[in-house]
């Protein structure tokens, strides 16, 4: 079994590894996303306009530990349906478990490289020190990875389900998620209606903890804790998800159209 | 089931709502033999091959391989299978040794370097190892794709126009090396082409499809012999334009 999954791991490292475009996705944009924010804090900061140290920038590196989970997990199969590979992988003795344990492992490799870069570049531009949350980071990157999983298992059985038309609506999903999950501003400012909606998602936890530890430095055991209960249930709604979306895909022969004539 | 069959297919019938697609097939194919698998487009073959492989689920019957249900077994079954289609590729972007080395992975070969190296020698093709693959030519492509098909050493092959893209030379050489190869190591395959003349070369037994039916069987030459026709291509033509043909199944009386 880990050889298996470590051949999948293996086989997108290979491909970062030769390819810019696909490794500037890891740096690229997150460092894009952490200069507008980081310009936009300064300014803020510069009119005195009072806002918690690190906030967005600390909401911005979140957010992206999360978005990088659910999209490695979604990319590792857009990039073999658009290689026409998909077919060798799932004749090979793979299972779909193996699978998905591959691309989730590939969502943590990424969101490590991410937290690593963007922590340090908010550091050296804007004197912003995540690490000062400490070992604090790992329970709540550790709950955003395993919600992006969740995620991931879901957009993942969509494409397979309707194939690369609806490819467009699954890169948009997180961003459904964003404005719920409280990452650039505390709960009470969403309405009172979308909150309801805001605290059945454990990413709303993991912001509002995020705050209160760079604001008060404690870490809040509580919020941690609904965060990852609420994370085994979607991970469990997610994987229901992806096996009955996997089963109707072989009752109606889909996976022909990754690739058999 | 004795323990030459490898492949026994009963029953197996699938519905794409009103569709038939394929329809209450049953056949079965011995260790070593090379069955073709023909017919023209829609006839079924692809949905045959995919619940043969798991990948579809049929309305009804049964697929077993090598003994198992593909149902219940289907991860030990493809532990000793393998497949290779011209519609699907190995990761372009990747070096010929990546590529055959994640596939090594994937059927548990831990260090697969040298059986690589070997594979590639035997499909004439040691050059392009350190290659990426997507800038290979389309016959090289197609002999390293037949490299991660032969990777796991497998008992069953499924060939699905493996020489679709290939010039008639390279198509050739691929040919007689794949032939070579299946009578050295006895491996059963089940292959499709629409190249009647190369179904002829490869194929020990044939079974024509039409709707989902099986409308003719046996050798190439009993075939064409019972279709009185002069060639498998004429037979090919026959049943694409009519869909029947006339006493294929009984044996001759002359
Ligand atoms: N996933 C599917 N959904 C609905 N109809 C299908 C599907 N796959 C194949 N068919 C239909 O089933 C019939 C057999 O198709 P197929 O097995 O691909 O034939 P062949 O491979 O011999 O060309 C065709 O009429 C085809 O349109
Ligand atoms: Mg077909």
């Amino acid at each position: 079994m880990g050889l298996r999954v470590a051949a999948i791991v293996v086989r997108h490292l290979f491909l970062y590894r030769r390819s810019l475009a696909r490794a500037g996705e890891v740096f690229f944009w997150p460092v894009m996303d952490l200069l507008v924010w980081g310009f936009l804090t300064r300014y803020l900061q510069e009119h005195e306009i009072p806002l918690g140290v690190g906030w967005l920038l600390g909401g911005v590196i979140f957010w992206d530990i999360l978005y990088r989970s659910q999209q490695a997990i979604t990319l590792s199969l857009h990039e073999e349906i658009w290689v026409r590979n998909v077919l060798n992988v799932f004749l090979s003795p793979l299972s779909m478990g193996e699978y998905l344990l591959a691309t989730s492992l590939m969502g943590i490799i990424k969101a490590t490289l991410t937290l690593a870069v963007l922590g340090s570049l908010a550091y050296l531009f804007y004197a912003f020190n995540i690490w000062t949350m400490g070992l604090a980071l790992v329970p709540f990157v550790a709950c955003l990875l395993l919600f992006g999983w969740a995620v991931g298992m879901v957009t993942m059985a969509i494409i397979l389900r309707y194939g690369q038309a609806a490819e467009a609506l699954v890169w948009g999903v997180p961003f459904l998620l964003q404005p719920f999950s409280a990452v650039f501003y505390p709960l009470e400012a969403l309405p009172a209606g979308a909150q309801v909606f805001s605290r059945l998602l454990p990413s709303t936890y993991v912001f509002e903890g995020m705050r209160a530890a760079l604001t008060t430095g404690a870490v809040e055991g509580r919020l941690l804790a609904t965060a990852f209960l609420l994370d085994l249930i979607y991970l469990a709604f997610g994987a229901a998800f992806f096996a009955w979306m996997f089963r109707i895909v072989q009752e109606k022969g889909y996976l022909s159209r990754l690739g058999m004539e | 089931m004795s323990d030459a069959t490898v492949i026994q297919v009963e029953g197996l019938t699938k519905r794409f709502g009103d569709l038939v697609a394929v329809d209450n097939l049953s056949f079965s194919v011995q260790r070593g033999e090379i069955l073709g698998l023909l017919g023209p487009n829609g006839a079924g073959k692809t949905t045959t091959i995919q619940m043969m492989l798991g990948l579809t689920t049929p309305t009804a019957g049964t697929v077993r391989i090598l003994g198992m249900d593909i149902r219940r077994h289907r991860r030990e079954i493809l532990q000793r299978v393998n497949f290779s289609s011209a519609y699907v590729a190995l990761p372009s972007n990747l070096t010929v040794l990546e590529n055959l080395t994640v596939f090594a992975w994937l059927y548990g070969i831990r260090r697969p370097r040298k059986r690589i190296e070997a594979l590639l020698e035997l499909f004439e093709i040691p050059q392009v190892l350190h290659q990426i693959t997507g800038a290979l030519s389309s016959g090289q492509q197609t002999r390293v794709n037949l490299c991660k098909a032969f990777l796991n050493d497998p008992e069953v092959l499924f060939l699905d126009e493996p020489t679709a893209s290939l010039d008639p030379d390279i198509a050739e050489k691929v040919r007689s090396t794949l032939l070579h190869i299946q009578k050295e190591r006895g491996v059963t395959m089940v292959y499709t082409s629409h190249n009647m003349r190369e179904v002829e070369l490869v194929c020990d037994r044939l079974l024509f499809l039409s709707r989902g039916k099986v409308i003719a069987s046996g050798t190439p030459k009993e075939v064409i012999r019972r279709a009185r026709s002069r060639s498998l291509e004429d037979v090919f033509i026959r049943i694409a334009r009519g869909g029947v043909l006339v006493d294929t199944q009984q044996p001759e009386e002359d």
